[in-house]
């Protein structure tokens, strides 16, 4: 059967199960936007494409589906980068679909044309320029599978204008043609009983969990051989849920804000157990002095993560899932009860200490503003942050127990991901309330977004942690540069007749004693709400590997707790 | 110079060789040489890429190849007995006398001078890397105008196969394991 080719790429949109797309119309894509209204697809406008791609992104990470993100050739193209970098950086899969001039025009400096393809190269998993209307249903099918699987990550479509209007025959691809591209799976038997052998070996071993639990979906695999060996398990920012926080074997975070203790237990195990992380700067600090006297082994989907950053002892290159559901059948009972209790005995100064340590002065502070979200909410909503000091915090006081309830710009540190990927969230579970902690830097970076959460009644709360300042490059000045605040006070708008201005209710908080009844207040009430808690300007987030440190050798809060708390 | 030589197979579309050089800047991956033509499949282009072994770790290079959806199979050839050749044409300055001199090099390092102008030749020669180098060496004292070359291509002898680093990549393959060979 003829068909034009924006209902062909419906077509196959719908047969991969996108129910809703975030985008911005344009000339060069508003066949596709028109071809919509046959479709039984939401479109939700946003009002800059970054949002649409962030939100694609929010969507992605709390569906397990993939997000899709469109835009307009040129400059609406150019607009999705950062989200596509963000996207790409943390492995999530979105399709970001643009339009492209008529493919007559390419190379010819049309009106709106920019080598969108090339500009993206280096920050998608793939990319296609589609001139012709029977390469799209090929190509669709072959984004969304590319994006889903493997290491998951972004992918673009670049769409050229008469692809999209030009009719042919359709008929849907049931085979992929892809030979370059089978991702792994499964791990050679031997290199797993090497790995059982180091484990069985071990007395001091530690899990380094990562974002590939999440999204291989190894959580029950990973607790079963935590368990089963008595393994302490940290994990990075972005594998925060991938065990629960609760856990009597879970350290929290590692790395340059994670605990302490958690840092000194990977700086003294004898045997480290990478499973789906990359060993980023950020978590292992000064490489030459990182953990020296343990075996590392490294379960990993991308074959070029393996030795990239820290060598190990066995790689075990496949799906976590799998490899660790193989791993789990080979290992024996263990028990570390030894090890256990002496990085136990590293746990005097926790960040949760920290908070019950402030002091009660009437003043209002970020952290426990944060941990007050995390009671009221019974730790149990979806989450997204912004980048900066609150994020650390959230990571820190947010206690995640279940998986993809974090939501967070890792690898890229994106400003301005908070409130658009939350408003993703929300059409992933419309029926949840999902909370954004952004700081009042970030915020105002994609605080147009207010207008697509009102207009399409998103159930999204925002806690500004208003503190007048960037505030994590002002911790860094007055670490590092001598309190020297260059370029990071900030003068805001009134944040509350911002939200009003946008129909959506907000509350300034500046008393401890008004944290409760406003959270109380943003989950009574329906749609976008906007807490505006304006906190103490200069606190720090504690603790802290300083750049080029070694991961133990962290800046501490001074005032040091006497006794271990009992949590 | 100890040379890593990587052959690899890509599909053969637009823009392949410009994400292969993309991904070689962003890595900072400096390579010596990277010659692209069609291979014996009509759509598969064969790529030999020849780089300085202490600058770059070739295990890395072949595992980042993999991450392009368009790369099909890497093979590391440079421990394995093959067959390399590269091919340089050489404007040289010379006058009458001069050309006796060049075409006694010339037919030393079995080459050819394939063009004579009034001021110059061009000697075309084909051979290893080693060889090249040496016929160039010699011909500079005498004024080389223009040097065009295409870079090393490689192929194995026999049936050999080279070294797959990369387990895992584009499928399970193991290293060097004869029975999971890629067609
Ligand atoms: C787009 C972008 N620009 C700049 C930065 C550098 N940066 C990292 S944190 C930060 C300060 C964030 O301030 P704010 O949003 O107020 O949050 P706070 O740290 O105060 O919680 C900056 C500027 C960044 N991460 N992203």
């Amino acid at each position: 059967m003829k068909k034009k080719g924006a209902q062909i790429f419906w077509e196959c949109m719908v047969r991969e199960g996108v129910e809703v797309v975030f985008g911005y119309p344009g000339g060069a894509i508003m066949p596709i936007h028109d071809a919509m209204l046959e479709f039984p697809v939401h479109h939700v406008l946003v009002r800059h494409e970054q949002g649409a791609a962030h939100m694609a992104d929010g969507y992605a990470r709390t569906s397990g589906k993939v997000g899709v993100a469109m835009a307009t050739s040129g400059p609406g193209a150019t607009n999705l980068v950062t989200g596509i970098g963000t996207a790409m950086m943390d492995s999530s899969p979105i399709v970001c679909v643009t339009g492209q001039v008529a493919s007559e025009f390419i190379g010819g400096d049309a009106f709106q044309e920019m080598d969108v393809t090339g500009i993206t190269l280096p920050i998608t998993k793939h990319n296609f320029l589609i001139t012709r209307a029977d390469e799209i249903a090929d190509v669709v099918r072959e984004a969304f599978y590319i994006a889903k699987s493997g290491r998951p990550g972004p992918v673009l479509i670049d769409i050229c204008k008469d692809a999209q209007v030009t009719e042919t025959d359709f008929e849907y691809p049931e085979e992929l043609s892809l030979p370059g591209y089978t991702p792994p799976v499964q791990a050679p038997t031997a290199d797993l009983q090497r790995a059982a052998e180091l484990i069985e070996a071990a007395e001091r071993p530690v899990i380094l969990a990562g974002h590939g639990v999440l999204m291989s979906d190894a959580m029950d695999e990973l607790r079963f051989f935590a368990e089963k060996t008595q393994t302490p398990v940290a994990m990075t920012l972005l594998g925060l849920g991938g065990f629960p926080a609760s856990h009597t074997l879970s350290l929290g975070m590692m790395g340059m804000h994670g605990e302490f203790y958690c840092n000194n237990a990977i700086q003294n195990a004898d045997l480290l157990l990478a499973f789906g992380m990359r060993f980023d700067d950020r978590v292992t600090g000064k490489l030459d002095t990182y953990a020296p006297n343990a075996k590392k082994v490294h379960v990993e989907i991308d074959p070029s993560e393996v030795h990239k950053n820290v060598a190990v002892d066995v790689p075990l290159v496949g799906d976590l899932k799998t490899v660790l559901g193989e791993l789990n059948t080979m290992i024996e009972p263990g028990d570390r009860e030894e090890w256990i209790e002496e990085i136990a005995k590293w746990r005097i100064d926790t960040v949760k200490h920290d908070i019950l340590s402030w002091p009660n002065d009437g003043q209002l502070y970020s952290t426990s503003v944060i941990n007050h979200i995390w009671e009221e909410t019974k730790g149990d909503r979806i989450v997204t942050t912004d980048v900066g000091q609150h994020q650390m915090w959230t990571a820190q006081y947010y206690q995640f127990e279940r998986p993809h309830r974090l939501v967070t710009s890792g690898g890229a540190g994106t400003m301005g991901f908070g409130l658009p990927s939350a408003i993703g969230a929300w059409f992933a579970h419309p029926d949840k309330e999902i909370w954004t902690v952004v700081g009042d830097g970030g915020f105002q970076m994609t605080q147009a977004e207010l207008a697509t959460a009102m207009q399409e009644g998103a159930n999204v709360k925002i806690a500004v942690i208003n503190n007048h300042f960037l505030g994590m490059v002002r911790q860094w000045q007055e670490f590092f540069f001598e309190k020297r605040y260059v370029a990071t006070p900030l003068h805001n708008p009134d944040f509350v007749k911002l939200a009003q201005a946008y129909d959506v209710p907000a509350r300034r908080v500046t008393e401890p004693d008004e944290v409760l009844p406003a959270i109380e207040f943003a989950q009574k009430t329906p749609g976008p709400v906007l807490l505006d808690f304006w906190v103490e300007k200069e606190e720090i987030v504690y603790p802290m590997v300083p750049s080029g440190a070694a991961l133990h050798d962290m800046l501490r809060r001074p005032e040091k707790p006497k006794t271990p708390l009992a949590e | 110079m100890n040379q890593n030589l990587l052959i690899a197979k890509v599909e053969n579309k637009p823009g392949v060789l410009n994400r292969v050089a993309s991904l070689f800047r962003r890595r900072n991956f400096n390579i010596e040489s990277l010659n692209v033509g069609h291979s014996e499949t009509p759509d598969v282009s064969r790529m030999t890429i020849a780089m300085d072994a202490s600058q770059v770790d070739v295990k890395l290079v072949e595992a980042n190849l993999y991450k392009l959806v368009n790369v099909i199979d890497v093979q590391d050839v440079s421990n394995h007995p093959n067959i390399t050749r590269d091919l340089a044409l050489i404007k040289v300055t010379a006058n009458a006398e001069q050309r006796a001199e060049i075409a006694n090099l010339v037919q030393l390092f079995r080459a050819k001078v394939v063009d004579v102008a009034a001021g110059s030749v061009i000697v075309e020669v084909t051979g290893t890397l080693d060889k090249v180098e040496a016929l160039i060496n010699l011909l500079r004292p005498m004024g080389v105008k223009e040097i065009v070359r295409t870079g090393q291509i490689a192929m194995l002898r026999g049936d050999g196969i080279g070294t797959r680093h990369t387990p895992g990549a584009n499928g399970n393959k193991q290293s060097n394991n004869k029975e999971e060979e890629r067609k």
